[in-house]
């Protein structure tokens, strides 16, 4: 019963999403605000009715009926009820279902703002958003229904929505239950962040859309979706991270990060989308790059929806593909049309597209962050050819040949370098003309500043020319940073005698978007410092050691001091280890590596475990342990050096983005004067 | 500041060149990067076809574990297991009845291409019969294939499996 009316909410959702699409085509051609009114409303209504319908399959899930197919494939009666809820997005169909919820969410929330001075924007929103949620409804009704049911034939068990002439409902008594190593607080938020990362990239191409189409070409489509870009961003750059510490934390090989096709297709949108956060500003500064951003905004949606296909299609194997679907060609089509169509507006539109003014020197402002965009470009083009090499090289040869991490790492570590170095370097660029006489004069005290920390490294031992590099560029970005934001507060506090404090917070308050990017800009660097920690001094050990036992790593011994199994809740039999940690003769502490193993889905799960500090963690894995045997246990310990400036970057580059993306007062009125003031040099 | 009509010209030509320079970076970083980790992605029965050409390159195998095969000492971490050879080719898995079945046919079809793997390091979870083993590492010149890295993959069961339990209602 309520699986029909799930389906049903679906097929009216569908409908009222592609009427919204005619509506608006038409009311635009016809000159007639009724219809494109009409078309909004319809795009409302897709809210509540793809509400309902999340509603229903939520119900379906928490209620145990495994009669239909999607909650006996991911729920069990041995699932607490937060992990059966959050099984909306634990397969296929059901995060399908999700993603376009959230996106009648995101165009629900932008029908409601004031369209006053943005009518003519209106019609072709509404038809960008309401073509895609139409695409998503369309994947789930036809492909991926996740209200069918299962039916008992006489030739067996069939899933279907209706029920096949002569069938009766089949309720299994239990479910499969949710895939063991997704039941972690890591993957519970990973999908959501991801999804509204992926999903609110789509208002602002929206909006480039209807630019286009309009030929409405100045920056006003970029200041209305400034903000969403910056909260879309967030959840994406979100998505990625807790997706690492899940990782991290679950899969136990002792890394965050593994180059795989499903993490590169989800980082690929968060490489166009940061490309285009930073030269919007460029545009709405200069006039220049405008071009360029449509370009990139088509790219980013366009990869959104690569992503999602990749994520939920199982087409690569890896360690996410654990969904099989004959969607592919459904996805293909819909990017390659979509941005076949995208990419003909813009050239449509290419002349009125210029820039205002030329760019003229190779170190002003504008110049480098075109230098930015063109890094990230770069790593997107690595990892687009790390991703189809196998099939290129299949085509030329027919020999498939893959590139693995080393090669992602390899081609990346310099442009990520690059870009750290322009970190560094713009912000003490001027707009318009810089030179390196300009530039070297407000460079060299930071600059110098920053080399204590190479040259103390350097001392304590660390004499890895890549490390090393790689710290001073950390400093640099560091201390120019801070130089640039004590040299406005210092300029603030002169000028209107203010305490120096009040000069920063007020200084921060001015310029949210500046001072949040200079945030962002250190937290990213302090994530540089867990990267290269675990890239280059990470070392592991393995053996198989007695009760009492104990192994050494890095300066640590670590001793076995026992281990128990018994059965928990959830239908797990643990393996839990006590290790004690020593360091120079002093106990430090002890960690507790564990094995569950699931019974219901006869699947075990290795959770490491783990001692943290600023300086390093130690991982250590229980691999393997027989009862039966006196040999021991197994385990593999791994010292991860600095990796934890990974998480802590993280927690900084949140606070950086909301200082960057929280509302300003007057918002309107200040970018209408910005706008005015586009004056070379310009203290902004 | 405005520009004479050559001063722009050398202005693009500056930038147009700044440009060529990234981009022949970039293509110089992914070639050099490419070649330099290759990996032959390979069947069984292409790997012993090729033969001695390919000793020492870096390959990735995939092939199916034959549980009695398996052994394990856990004081070396020493690991040896015969795979069998099973397509490359998704779409030729699915042709022949999905992963299942085929790790299935071909662990117990003897006539199959077997190879034996040596592993060092600890024995991964999912290391039994008719698992898919998908191995990087290189082809010796003895015709045992050491690997460095070894992955495993069973057929899953939490998409599209069909209750076996199901009764009525």
């Amino acid at each position: 019963m309520f699986a029909d009316l799930g389906f049903g909410l679906l097929v009216v959702t569908f409908i009222s999403a592609i009427y919204s699409v005619v509506a608006a085509i038409y009311g635009d051609s016809r000159k007639d605000p009724r219809w494109v009114e009409s078309a909004r409303r319809a795009m409302l209504l897709s809210f509540p009715l793809t509400t309902l319908t999340v509603g229903v399959l939520l119900y379906l899930l928490s209620s145990n009926h495994f009669e239909v197919q999607y909650v006996y494939s991911v729920t069990s009666l041995s699932m607490p009820m937060y992990l059966k809820l959050t099984a909306l997005w634990g397969g296929q169909s059901g995060s399908l279902l999700f993603w376009a919820w959230l996106l009648s969410i995101f165009s629900s929330a932008v029908m409601l703002r004031k369209w006053d001075r943005d009518r003519e924007f209106l019609p072709w929103v509404i038809v960008v958003s309401s073509v895609t949620l139409a695409f998503f409804l369309s994947l789930i009704l036809f492909f991926e229904n996740p209200f069918a049911r299962w039916w008992q034939t006489v030739t067996g068990t069939v899933a279907a929505m209706f029920a096949p002439a002569g069938a009766s409902l089949a309720t299994p008594a239990d479910g499969l239950g949710l895939n063991p190593l997704l039941r972690h607080p890591g993957m519970i938020i990973h999908p959501p962040m991801l999804y509204l990362g992926f999903v609110a990239f789509i208002i602002p191409f929206a909006f480039a859309v209807a630019a286009l189409i309009t030929g409405r070409t100045d920056d006003r489509w970029i200041r209305i979706t400034r903000r969403w870009t910056l909260w879309a961003w967030l959840f994406l750059s979100l998505g990625l991270v807790l997706g690492g510490r899940w990782a991290y934390d679950v899969l136990g090989w002792g890394g965050y990060w593994g180059w795989d096709p499903v993490e590169i297709a989800a980082f690929m949108p968060w490489l166009t989308g940061t490309a285009f956060l930073h030269s919007v500003m460029i545009q709405e500064k200069r006039g220049m790059l405008k071009q360029w951003n449509m370009l990139l905004i088509i790219l980013t949606y366009d990869l959104v929806i690569f992503g999602t296909f990749l994520t939920r299609s199982g087409v690569l194997s890896s360690v996410h593909a654990f969904a099989q679907s004959a969607i592919g060609p459904m996805f293909f089509t819909f990017i390659g049309l979509t941005f076949a169509v995208s990419v003909g507006l813009l050239m449509h539109r290419w002349n009125e597209l210029k820039a205002e003014s030329p760019m003229t020197s190779m170190l002003s402002r504008e110049a480098l962050f075109l230098l930015n965009n063109l890094l990230f470009m770069g790593v997107l083009i690595v990892c687009f050819w790390g991703v189809i090499f196998p099939l290129i090289s299949e085509l030329a040869t027919g020999q498939k040949i893959t590139v693995g991490p080393p090669f992602y790492e390899r081609a990346t570590a310099p442009l990520f370098g690059s870009l750290m170095l322009l970190m560094a370097i713009a912000p003490l660029a001027a707009w318009g003309h810089s030179t390196i006489k300009t530039l070297g004069r407000t460079i060299w005290k930071p600059g110098l500043v920053a080399l204590i920390t190479p040259l103390a490294a350097f001392y304590v031992g660390v004499h890895n020319v890549v490390a090393l590099i790689g710290f001073t560029l950390v400093s640099l970005v560091i201390c120019v940073t801070l130089y640039e934001i004590w040299r406005g507060s210092m300029a603030r506090s002169k000028k209107l005698n203010e305490n120096f404090l009040v000069s920063i917070w007020r200084l921060f308050g001015r310029n949210r978007r500046r001072y949040g990017g200079y945030i962002i800009h250190i937290s990213m660097v302090l994530m540089a410092i867990g990267i290269l920690g675990m890239e280059i001094f990470q070392t592991q050990t393995q053996g198989t050691i007695p009760v009492g036992g104990s192994m050494e790593l890095a300066g640590y011994k670590i001793n076995f001091d026992s281990v128990a199994q018994f059965d928990t809740s959830g239908g797990r039999n643990v393996t839990r280890a006590v290790m004690s940690i020593y360091k120079d003769g002093n106990y430090l502490g002890q960690v507790f590596p564990r094995r569950d193993y699931y019974y219901e889905s006869q699947q075990p799960m290795t959770i490491a475990g783990l001692r943290s500090t600023m300086l390093d963690d130690l991982y250590v894995i229980l691999v393997d342990w027989q009862p039966i045997s006196s040999i021991g246990a197994t385990f593999k310990i791994y010292h991860n050096p600095l990796v934890n400036w990974l998480w802590l970057g993280s927690i900084v580059f949140i606070f950086g983005t909301l200082v960057a993306a929280w509302p300003e007062k007057e918002s309107a009125v200040i970018s209408a004067t910005s706008k005015k003031v586009r004056a070379p040099g310009a203290a902004d | 500041m405005e520009l004479t009509p050559t001063q722009h010209k050398t202005g693009r030509i500056k930038f147009i060149l700044g440009g060529l320079l990234i981009l022949a970076a970039v293509v110089y970083l992914i070639a050099s990067s490419t070649q330099a980790s290759a990996e032959y992605f390979m069947t069984v029965d292409e790997m012993k076809a090729k033969g001695t050409t390919i000793v020492d390159k870096n390959l990735r195998i995939s092939g199916a574990v034959v549980g009695d095969t398996i052994q394990y000492d856990p004081k070396t971490l020493n690991l040896t297991f015969m795979v069998a050879n099973v397509p490359g080719d998704n779409n030729e898995i699915e042709a022949l009845g999905g992963l299942a079945k085929v790790l299935h046919d071909a662990v117990i079809d003897p006539t199959r291409t077997r190879i034996k793997v040596i592993y060092n390091g600890a024995k991964p979870d999912l290391m039994r019969d008719e698992a898919q083993a998908i191995m990087t590492g290189q082809l010796g010149a003895d015709g045992i294939f050491y690997a460095d890295e070894l992955l495993l993959k069973c057929p899953t069961k939490y998409e599209a499996a069909i209750p076996s339990q199901a009764g009525g209602k």
